[in-house]
């Protein structure tokens, strides 16, 4: 049996089989939490995915007791965890990954060039360039030293990926090229608690609690020099019920009376019962925030809060949506060229408008149908109703045709021709005819009576 | 508190009186006019009452705005919408702001009249603003007297301008230092299609002031995306009497100041 075996092909060979489904984003967080706890081995470790680990172990070994007790402990600590492994230590991450992948032989190891006798798989190279060796004769790492590099490199003079490059690879494993990995970093998000030797059951004591949390927090925080994204907070009632609390800054924060006040607005509608016992402070996400120094010849800072307090504010009472920003989108629809996002995130790129487009100050959110008097096909509109009142049109100038964007919408989409007007009054607006008469699109491909819409409002 | 001297009092208390109402005096028969608040003095509350049919009251507010906040100033303005008045007027739409304001609206959607008045107020608290625009449709009971005193305090304390667009609403108490009502007027025809709409022009009163005389001007804005365009790079700058943009052509009245 090997990888790629069938499901019904396994089963006939061993009836017995215990079946579990396969959860690759699972593996790589189990992965990343070995790779941690195997930092004590070595002072750094990184992944080898989707199954490996390497642990720098350079200078350690006689910690253990030399090599060969290092890898004892290794095994008996994977042992122990009940996790089936290979191991092998080389001087070079290649070797050592190729040493765990094709075990040697033993009567092997004690040769003279024992690379020399691997397989050309335990180069870690892709399975096409491996077919391609394997046609070429090329069965061990011995024998690509006989083909001698320069005809190794005519034939992979293309492959700039070290995992397509044989001689690339080769260099690794003998360590004449530097081989740069990425180590695996914990990171340790700051957690507050307090357990209270008497449960709190008011709001004031709480936000007293809070207080101190937040700034026992902010303390941790300026020490990884981080500010906090997400927050939450966990209550513990004495009956074992809990209570989270979770809120979302716009901007890294480590201002004290901030978390509290905006924590605040949450507090309101908890129930305490007989009282909670512990209350946790928790950063689910932080951001790198520098220390940043005052200025002490500047003059007085102004009073007031600062842009990103008040988007947190505004988010905690009226809900993450609220408050928005308009940025431009690729799109000739009036109503698709704009998006709304969270203010503070930078602006996607974007074209600069046409300057002779006369755009409306507000567009409604759903162009509203008006009854127009107009001379078909295509004449101008004379007047119009919308919302119950009849309006004359005095000045306009159009059409100004947008096409559908055939590229998203069916073929039975209708074009629109916009025009500004201006009423007698004075009051200025977009509307847009849906489409030509005879035109063959329309919900019935007939092409019939356009319909009239008023889409915006000029100032 | 102590008495203060009985041989000082009559010598200073009148000159100090009559230089403050002096002074009271020539500001509150100065009228207003564009651009006399450039530097950033002036009323930092005003309320535009308009229509819901129209945008002039946020048309007018802008142009307000432009004609106040400073041109180099890039920090962001913020618009407050109720769910209401986004539906009976449409949202900002970005290509038809002024050019100056484009990149620089945070739009709030409040659901009710008390979280819009929330937005407004925490606006104003907040430094990094340079102005707050809020629009509120019909008189709901939340905005009182006491909750436009509390605006007009905070954007004092702070010195953030609010304008507050009143849609549909009647005319009820308020502190607010300018009171406008907005409407929308024929535009001057353009140069090169006389039959298409203008630049934008509106009929407004100013009906409350607390430093000027009341009074009724026909504004417009020069430009067509309401940027305050210098007039000599106008074609028909020569009509243009102001050289902000706001341009006033009232009736019989002087447009001089004072």
């Amino acid at each position: 049996m090997h990888a790629g075996t069938r499901l019904a092909d396994a089963r006939t060979l061993c009836p017995q089989l215990a079946v579990a489904p396969s959860d690759p984003a699972e593996d790589h967080a189990f992965l990343e939490a070995l790779a941690l706890w195997a930092r004590r081995w070595g002072p750094w470790s990184a992944l080898d995915p989707p199954d490996g680990l390497l642990v720098d172990v350079t200078g350690v070994a006689h910690l253990f007791g030399g090599e060969a007790a290092l890898l004892a402990d290794v095994r008996a600590g994977f042992a122990a965890r009940r996790i089936a492994v290979h191991l092998a230590i080389a001087p070079t991450a290649g070797a050592a990954w190729g040493l765990a992948h094709c075990p040697l032989p033993n009567g092997e190891k004690e040769e003279a060039d024992p690379l020399a006798r691997l397989p050309v798989a335990a180069l870690r190279l892709d399975p096409a360039v491996l077919t391609v060796l394997r046609r070429l004769g090329l069965k061990r790492i011995g024998d690509l030293d006989r083909v001698g590099r320069d005809a190794l490199q005519r034939r992979f003079r293309n492959r700039k990926d070290p995992a397509a490059n044989p001689l690339l690879r080769l260099d690794q494993l003998r360590g004449l090229v530097a081989e740069p990995l990425l180590p695996v970093v914990p990171e340790i998000l700051p957690l507050v608690q307090r357990r209270l030797l008497e449960p709190i059951r008011h709001r004031e004591l709480l936000e007293r609690v809070l207080a101190d949390l937040a700034d026992d927090l902010v303390r941790e925080l300026e020490a990884q020099g981080k500010g906090a994204r997400r927050l939450e907070l966990g209550l513990w009632r004495v009956d074992g019920a809990v209570t989270i609390r979770s809120l979302e800054c716009a901007a890294a924060t480590r201002d004290p009376a901030h978390i509290c006040r905006l924590f605040s607005e949450k507090l309101g509608e908890i129930d305490a019962g007989f009282g909670i016992e512990t209350v946790r402070l928790r950063t689910s996400w932080a951001e790198q925030l520098a220390p940043g120094q005052g200025d002490m010849t500047a003059p007085e800072e102004r009073p007031g809060t600062t842009l990103a307090a008040f988007i947190d504010r505004l988010a905690t009472r009226l809900g993450p949506r609220a408050v928005t920003r308009p940025v431009p989108h690729a799109s000739h629809i009036p109503e698709r060229a704009q998006r709304w996002q969270p203010p503070l995130e930078p602006a996607p790129p974007r074209q600069e408008e046409l300057r002779f487009h006369a755009r409306p100050l507000k567009l409604l959110d759903k162009a509203e149908r008006i009854a127009v008097l107009y001379a078909t096909p295509d004449g101008y509109p004379k007047a119009f109703r919308w919302r119950g009142a009849v309006h004359e049109v005095a000045r306009v100038e159009g059409p100004e045709r947008i096409a559908p964007e055939w590229w998203r919408e069916r073929s039975s989409a209708r074009l629109r021709d916009y025009y500004r007007i201006e009423d007698g009054e004075g009051r200025r607006y977009w509307i847009y005819r849906h489409g030509i008469i005879g035109d063959g699109r329309g919900s019935d491909l007939q092409g019939g009576l356009p319909d009239w819409y008023l889409q915006g409002i000029f100032a | 508190m102590p008495q203060p001297e009985p041989a000082l009092l009559p010598s200073i208390a009148p000159t100090l009186m009559a230089a403050d109402m002096v002074a009271l005096t020539t500001r509150r028969t100065m009228r207003w006019r564009p651009g006399l608040s450039v530097d950033g003095s002036g009323a930092p509350h005003s309320e535009i009452f308009a229509a819901a049919g129209e945008a002039s009251g946020a048309g007018l507010a802008l142009a307000l705005a432009l004609d106040r906040l400073d041109p180099e100033d890039r920090r962001p303005i913020l618009w407050v919408q109720t769910r209401e008045t986004a539906r009976l007027t449409g949202r900002p739409y970005r290509a038809g702001l002024p050019a100056a304001l484009r990149d620089r609206v945070i739009h709030v959607l409040a659901d009710k009249a008390q979280d819009a008045l929330f937005a407004l107020e925490e606006g104003l608290h907040c430094r990094d603003l340079a102005g707050v625009l809020g629009e509120i449709s019909g008189n709901p009971k939340q905005l009182d007297f006491t909750a436009s005193r509390r605006l007009s305090l905070a954007a004092e304390k702070y010195g953030v301008p609010l304008w507050l667009i009143r849609l549909d609403a009647g005319r009820d108490l308020s502190s607010a230092r300018m009171r406008w009502q907005a409407a929308a007027a024929p535009s001057a025809p353009p140069r090169w299609n006389s039959a298409a709409p203008g630049d934008p022009c509106w009929r407004a009163e100013l009906f409350r002031a607390r430093s000027h005389a009341p009074g009724k001007w026909i504004l417009h804005h020069d430009g067509q995306t309401l940027n305050t365009a210098a007039p000599e790079a106008r074609p028909h700058a020569a009509t243009t009497a102001h050289p902000v943009g706001l341009v006033f052509a009232a009736g019989a009245r002087s447009l001089a100041a004072g």
